[in-house]
């Protein structure tokens, strides 16, 4: 049986709507209008223990609300949730002190006093004994390292260096599952490499399962084997990160630095050409032309200064995914 | 229970930073005072037929009470950490916790209350057990009186936070607290006689006010300490603050279950 079984669940909201302005506003204050929104609608999935899950599409798709159900905080309208065989939201206490929550865009660390102190508290709130709370909190202090952030009051510090922070709160109880929602969100290069290589290394060291969401498609790139792709509330792929690349990665990006003017090319699979400063950049299929016959075609008839081969990011294929399916 | 009792200590800690706050609860305790016994003894000089509810001496006793306690019981706390999360969806952090949602703030509440009036009722009881009469803060009508008064007090500070939690997970729905506490205060503070004493109420209104917790926080208590409440009638009385204790908690609590199964966590 699986880790964690999502059988089904669906979430509906009541919204309020009005117009702007103050006529609708008084309107309003009389006679509300509601709408139901469906912010997931009959998703199912599962995931083995030690899996890093990527759990990815575009803005308001319900990745968040899928977290909060997964994390006891949402009772879903409709389906099953079962971790480990617990109900997150009917045995929520005891299944919290299995999991960490960080939501990238809130924060759990009281905002005027330094964040060792929130530490001190979330030790009592999990009753955690003396010896493992220091082993844990040395530990992740080392791993982020944060060592002198932690002694800051938490209103001057930098977002990244609050993120991390609000990471090792998240996991100074040794939880089983780790739960990311945006982890990356507005960070430096520094920072999302330091949340990277800690993820994959509590992952690989603790065996915790992590499922993240995310926008940035270099965290997928980096860390997640699988993802999750959701659009509308709905689930559109579940799978191998590779599969996705070589059906949609099979572009490839060649830039070509010549001084020569590069007439039309008669050969099938190139998809597009384009001049630029000092050459031309074309994007192939590599299913339909190799690299190498594209290449010994260019450079039997023109001099070549230098080249560039790039695979189409996963941003593009990402981005081509939501094409598809329209979202 | 460690943790429950950080958030007091957490509370002593904030509360004792906010000196100029404390300051000013005393000295608007101070006016309020003073005000409400010239007001009543303006009234009591000039009215020498009718027969009035309550003796002069209780009734200046009842009101020094009132001021040094208010913070204990005023009925319009807002737990504005509570609200703000409510509002701007940092609710969702409380719930990954392994702590009852209802009684981690229940605790919080009581707290508040605790730390607040306990840095501002002595200046004001010291003071008024100086003044001469007939300003002056009398003493207790019995060491029985006063024992009913410790405790019913107690009870009341546990009552009206029990109540005030009901409120603020009503926000859960609502969202914003403004209407309903404000709506909910009004009713609490003319029924718990923090704006007239119950005894000077019309007969129909007292009736009401029978059938309503309000009067166990407040009224029961300050008449209990200067024998306006008998001692044998405040025994009776401790049951009925018992059972509304009981009652706002249970319902409190069933509400704060059925509220977050519908909660909606603000802001994504």
């Amino acid at each position: 049986m699986s880790y964690i079984i999502v059988d089904g669940i669906s979430k509906t909201f009541k919204v309020t709507k009005r117009n702007s302005g103050l006529k609708s506003a008084l309107k309003s204050f009389f006679k509300r209008e509601y709408v139901l929104i469906d912010a997931v609608k009959n998703i199912s999935f599962e995931i083995e223990k030690g899996e890093i899950v990527g759990y990815i599409g575009p803005n308001g798709a319900g990745k968040s609300t899928t977290i909060k159900m997964l994390s006891g905080i949402l009772l879903p309208t409709a389906g099953n949730i079962k971790v480990n065989g617990m109900n997150p939201f009917a045995d929520r206490r005891k299944y919290v002190s299995n999991i960490g929550v960080v939501f990238g865009q809130r924060s759990q660390l009281a905002w005027d006093i330094p964040a060792e102190d929130t530490f001190d508290l979330l030790k009592d709130i999990y009753k955690l004994s003396d010896e493992k709370y220091e082993k844990n909190k040395s530990e992740l202090v080392n791993l982020l390292d944060i060592g002198e952030i932690i002694k800051k009051p938490v209103r001057s510090l930098s977002l990244g260096q609050r993120m991390r922070c609000e990471i090792a709160a998240s996991l100074l109880h040794d939880p089983k599952i780790l739960f990311l929602d945006e982890p990356t969100i507005g960070l430096d290069a520094k920072s999302k490499k330091i949340v990277r290589d800690f993820i994959l290394k509590i992952n690989k060291e603790r065996k915790v399962t992590v499922i993240l969401t995310t926008h940035d498609m270099m965290d997928i790139d980096k860390l997640a084997k699988r993802i999750i792709l959701i659009g509308k509330g709905q689930i559109l792929y579940d799978g191998s990160l590779e599969k996705l690349k070589t059906k949609y990665g099979s572009y490839k990006k060649i830039t070509i630095n010549t001084k020569e003017n590069i007439s039309d090319i008669k050969l099938k699979g190139i998809i597009s050409k384009e001049k630029i400063d000092n050459g031309y950049s074309f994007v192939i299929d590599s299913n339909i032309i190799t690299i190498s016959k594209f290449i010994n075609y260019l450079s039997n008839r023109y001099s070549i200064n230098d080249m560039d081969i790039d695979n189409e990011g996963i941003d593009d294929v990402i981005l081509k995914l939501y094409q598809d399916y329209e979202i | 229970m460690k943790a429950y009792f950080n958030y007091f200590k957490l509370r002593v800690i904030t509360n004792l930073q906010y000196r100029a706050a404390a300051l000013a609860g005393i000295s608007t305790q101070f006016f309020f005072g003073i005000t409400y016994i010239m007001l009543y003894l303006a009234l009591y000089e000039s009215n020498t037929s009718a027969n009035v509810p309550m003796d002069l001496q209780s009734l200046v006793t009842y009101l020094w009470l009132q001021q040094s306690f208010f913070a204990l019981i005023y009925p319009f706390l807002k737990d504005q950490d509570l609200l703000k999360m409510i509002k701007n969806g940092n609710l969702a952090y409380e719930l990954i916790r392994p702590q009852s949602f209802y009684f981690k703030f229940y605790i919080k509440m009581i707290s508040e209350r605790l730390v607040a009036a306990s840095l501002r009722c002595l200046p004001i009881i010291i003071v008024g057990l100086l003044l001469p009469s007939p300003y002056k803060l009398g003493l207790p009508a019995s060491v029985e009186s006063f024992l009913l008064f410790i405790v019913s007090l107690s009870l009341s500070c546990l009552l009206v936070s029990a109540l005030s939690m009901i409120i603020h997970i009503i926000t859960l729905f609502t969202i914003d607290s403004r209407g309903i506490i404000s709506g909910y205060s009004v009713i609490a503070e003319v029924f718990m006689g923090a704006v007239i004493p119950l005894p000077f109420f019309p007969n129909f209104l007292i009736k009401i006010g029978n059938y309503l917790p309000f009067r166990f926080i407040g009224d029961f208590p300050y008449r209990v300490y200067s024998g306006s409440i008998s001692v044998i009638e405040g025994r009776n009385l401790l049951f009925g603050s018992i059972s509304w204790l009981i009652i706002a908690i249970i319902v409190g609590y069933l509400i704060s279950k059925v509220a977050l199964k519908k909660a909606v966590i603000q802001g994504g």
